[in-house]
């Protein structure tokens, strides 16, 4: 049962984000929309957290949302993969099941 | 009309809520009032000042642009803190250049952004008459 | 919600008579709106006209009367930068009535 999970907040202002990588499984996907779309860059004081969590994880992020907030994604975590919203819907159907961390 | 000492805190980042919008079209219109006004770029504030920042993909107004009128209005203390730069992998060079000119100065473009650590952020908040949250 | 005759088409206009999408403007648009409260557009009016449409095209807003004002002067000579100058353009005042020519929005801070 993979499950993705939807992230849209702030990993510096919101714990909702760290609370999605401490309930997310091994082959589960992580999508960061909106706000949480910051949380790929790399060098922050969050980056290391999500790297860990990508070992056994998949993480993707919206890059409208990126693009928005001034963030190239030459600063990206390497290995985050980035969709539009095809990509989004498509993550929705490969998956069994997709949990919003509001 | 005495003037009072007007500080505009900005904690978040833009489009995801309201509040960096919101806090730009009142900054705007409290410009008209010939106050004292700073305002502040704090934690996830700092990423409505950034640099090409560009909304085709989310359908949204990009307002980023209107930062750069703020010198216009009389408004050139802006307040940066340096540690939520630090820990969000930003450097004042991630940050659109504001500036504003002085017309006493032949028009000579100076710089609006100060970036300050968290200790004078404290200092600098602490010494307004007003602070306004967003 | 209105709409505004342009030799025969039309556009759709707010209650205050201000263009709905500014995507939209046309030099015919603002003679046209500016012949419906009887003011014929001079040189003079258009500079101003068009200084408002670059400064939204800039910065995504319309400018406060102040700070039209003083880009004015900066940019059109001292003897223009001053509000008797565009009032006497713009008497309806020249944030609300030159914006709408320009088929920009109402200025930001207009109180």
């Amino acid at each position: 049962m993979a499950m993705l999970h939807i992230v849209n907040k702030s990993p510096f202002e919101r714990v909702a984000f760290k609370s999605c990588l401490d309930h997310a499984l091994a082959g589960d996907s992580i999508l960061m929309i909106e706000d949480a779309a910051v949380g790929a860059t790399d060098g922050t004081i969050f980056s290391e957290e999500l790297k860990a969590a990508m070992a056994d994880k998949s993480v993707y992020v919206l890059g409208g949302d990126l693009a928005a907030r001034g963030v190239s994604e030459d600063r990206m975590i390497d290995g985050i993969k980035v969709v539009d919203y095809a990509g989004f819907v498509n993550l929705t159907v490969e998956n069994d099941t997709t949990q919003s961390w509001v | 009309m005495a003037t009072k000492k007007f500080m505009y805190v900005n904690r978040k980042a833009p489009y995801g809520t309201v509040y960096a919008l919101e806090a730009l079209e009142v900054v705007l219109i409290a410009a008209a009032f010939e106050q004292d006004i700073s305002l502040a770029f704090i934690d996830d504030g700092v990423y409505q000042i950034t640099k090409e920042q560009s909304t085709d993909g989310i359908g949204m107004k990009n307002f980023s642009a209107t930062y750069k009128a703020l010198g216009d209005y009389d408004i050139n203390k802006i307040y940066v803190e340096k540690e939520s730069l630090d820990d969000r992998g930003l450097t004042a060079d991630d940050l659109m250049p504001l500036v504003w000119e002085d017309e006493d100065d032949d028009w000579a473009e100076k710089p609006s952004i100060k970036i300050v650590s968290r200790e004078e952020m404290a200092a600098v908040l602490a010494a307004q008459d007003v602070h306004y949250s967003f | 919600m209105g709409m505004l005759d342009v030799n025969g088409t039309s556009v759709e206009v707010d209650e205050e008579g201000y263009l709905e999408d500014l995507s939209e403007w046309t030099e015919e648009i603002a003679t046209a709106m500016a012949a419906a409260e009887d003011v014929d557009l001079s040189e003079e009016h258009w500079d101003i006209i068009n200084f408002l449409r670059e400064y939204y095209e800039e910065y995504q807003i319309a400018p406060a009367v102040r700070v039209l004002t003083k880009a004015v002067g900066k940019r059109l000579g001292k003897a223009k930068g001053n509000s008797k100058y565009l009032y006497s353009l713009f008497p309806y005042g020249p944030g609300k009535q030159a914006c709408k020519y320009a088929g920009l929005p109402k200025p930001t801070g207009c109180v």
